[in-house]
């Protein structure tokens, strides 16, 4: 069953034009990797899907429901959650309550679901009751997937999760993804880190000049000539 | 000469450039240092305007953490907080006395809170009567209806418009100006007083004077900024407030309802305002242009203690306010002549160039203020 699906998506900041007719799915389940060179469109395509910039035209659909230009807002009430990819905490405001502040819409009891993100994240939960701006790169990142998991989402959208961290932290933030993963949640994300992200990727999109180049299993496009000549460094 | 110091200026901003944490640490601990030792100097020599100077300080408090919060919300500078205050300060004088100026002569609407029994028999050693907090209460209310009301007319269409930091700043202003000129209509350019009459200050040790409507001020704004803590602290609507003035985009994709957090801002800056005013004319007096000569220490308190902090904003408003009233009482002597006078006439009136005089140091120094986080 398809969760997300994104049909001729054009979409662009103001009036420049960026993606020129985008079309991606995820189904139940699913970890989808969007790969392309700078400025391929790729970040500008989940804040599209998410309701951050309009969709001048095209569709999105989430469970089938046309969600086109709704409000981030909206987006999160339906189950989307959307992790930038920088400035994606809450700096002056501790562990803790950036949690909180993920699970705001939510008028229950959250409790429970805040110690069960936390045990996801064990460094993090150390330190719940430091400011968010003194953790490292690799523990905001953490703190950052764990905030965006507070509403039990159907599917995280993630905007290059590896960047700027350090290598063995971007291992390890893999490793959470895919422990997120197999909890349920469906993934999208945009990396640079085309090998790592592809290998744990079921599938994955190329995107250039704004528009679909090539699409496949993540195996595949890893073995793709094409894809291991531009992306992968030969 | 002149190349002498140009390379020392080069030197140094090599230096600040390899270095740049230990010349931002520098400049932090030099600012807070000159501070103390202000503080604690002019805690010891002139204890008495020390004290006034807290209970001033205290004042610009109020209206400065309704400044810091509304900039850390909404990015601008909202230049009719000053005026906003003497407004709901009259607001509470006409719920007070019924009072307000007509076309000659002065129009009494025959209905007050001074007309309920006993409303004005002084409250304890309070020059002042319960009809005042009654009155302080309706004033709140108004001017919180009215920031509301000003969100939902106003701002909230620039903000649908994307309109720029500066064109939110000029509407405020414009504003301000409105404010000031229905102050003039309604109750005119003479001075106003609660209370008329002059009241005794009481003596306590060390020299300190103060009147007992002073020490209703501070524990009015202690109790003031203790609910503001709790409120940005403890509820789920102060999170957010924090959240928001944090980093508002992260707070729109986290499914914050950012309007409702403004109208909370609003609201909160509004009751402090309204507080603000009245306490101000409880220890000065009721006069149109007041709000405008206030609005510099606030200013000057909320950039002090780095724009966007609430706790800032609170230590901000003590040291101007404090300096401010210590620097009208220095003396200088010299050879039993003290000269201060001769080179620095510091007459009352230049109470308020004090406020500026710390504001050009700290943007200088440490332009994201005391508690500011790194611009």
């Amino acid at each position: 069953m398809t969760v997300l699906e994104a049909r001729e998506v054009v979409s662009g900041y103001g009036e420049v034009e960026i993606l020129h007719g985008v079309s991606i799915r995820v189904e139940e389940g699913e970890v989808v990797t969007i790969i392309g060179p700078n400025g391929a469109g790729k970040s500008t395509l989940l804040k599209t899907v998410f309701g951050l910039l309009p969709c001048k035209h095209g569709a999105v659909l989430f469970d089938g429901e046309d969600v086109t230009g709704q409000s981030p807002q909206a987006m999160v009430r339906k189950g989307m959650s959307y992790v930038p990819q920088s400035d994606n905490v809450f700096p002056l405001l501790t562990v803790q309550e950036n949690l909180e502040m993920g699970a705001f819409i939510r008028r229950d009891d959250y409790h429970s679901k805040t110690e069960e993100v936390l045990a996801l994240f064990p460094d993090v939960m150390e330190r719940r009751h430091t400011r968010a701006g003194k953790l490292s790169g690799g523990q905001r990142q953490m703190l950052a997937l764990a905030r965006a998991l507070m509403l039990d989402p159907r599917i995280l959208l993630l905007d290059e999760p590896s960047a700027s961290l350090a290598p063995n932290m971007v291992e390890l933030v893999f490793t959470k993804i895919l422990d997120i993963n197999r909890s349920g949640v469906s993934i999208i994300m945009v990396e640079q880190n085309a090998r790592e992200s592809l290998k744990l990727s079921h599938r994955g999109y190329v995107l250039a000049m704004g528009q679909n180049r090539l699409e496949g299993s993540g195996e595949n496009l890893l073995e793709s000539e094409e894809v291991g000549k531009t992306y992968l460094g030969g | 000469m002149v190349p002498e110091s140009t390379g020392f200026a080069e030197l140094l901003n090599k230096a600040r450039e390899r270095y740049p944490a230990v010349f931002d640490n520098l400049g932090t601990a030099a600012l807070w240092v000159l501070f103390a030792g202000l503080l604690i100097a002019a805690l010891i020599l002139y204890t008495n305007l020390f004290v006034v100077g807290v209970i001033f300080g205290s004042i610009i408090a109020l209206g400065a953490i309704g400044l810091t919060l509304i900039y850390g919300i909404m990015k601008f500078a909202h230049f009719a907080h000053g005026d906003m205050m003497m407004l709901a300060a009259y607001l509470a004088f006409f719920a007070l006395t019924g009072r307000i100026v007509g076309e000659k002569t002065e129009v009494d609407l025959g209905w007050s809170l001074d007309r309920l029994p006993g409303a004005t028999t002084g409250l304890g050693p309070l020059s002042f009567g319960y009809g005042l907090l009654l009155a302080m209460l309706v004033a709140l209310i108004a001017t919180v209806a009215l920031f509301v009301a000003l969100d939902n007319l106003i701002y909230r269409r620039l903000r649908q418009r994307g309109s720029g930091i500066v064109i939110f700043a000029m509407v405020s202003l414009g504003i301000a100006i409105v404010a000031r000129s229905v102050i003039l209509i309604l109750w005119g350019p003479e001075p106003r007083f609660y209370v008329p009459g002059i009241f005794p200050a009481h003596e306590f040790p060390f020299g300190i004077k103060l009147k007992a409507d002073q020490i209703f001020i501070f524990a009015t704004v202690a109790i003031a900024a203790i609910l503001v803590y709790f409120l940005l602290f403890r509820t789920r609507i102060g999170k957010a407030m924090r959240a928001t003035s944090d980093n508002p985009e992260l707070a729109r994709v986290s499914g914050i309802d950012t309007d409702q957090v403004i109208r909370w801002t609003w609201a909160i800056g509004g009751a402090l305002v309204a507080v603000a005013g009245v306490l101000l004319a409880i220890q000065a007096q009721l006069k149109p242009e007041l709000g405008f000569t206030i609005l510099l220490p606030l200013f000057a308190a909320a950039i002090l203690g780095g724009i966007g902090s609430p706790q800032g904003a609170l230590i901000g408003a003590m040291i101007v306010g404090i300096t401010q009233e210590v620097s009208l009482g220095v003396e200088i002597s010299i050879a039993g002549r003290d000269i201060l006078p001769q080179i620095l006439p510091l007459a009352p009136g230049y109470k308020f160039a004090v406020a500026f005089v710390i504001l050009i140091l700290i943007l200088l120094v440490r332009p994201q203020g005391l508690f500011g986080a790194k611009a």
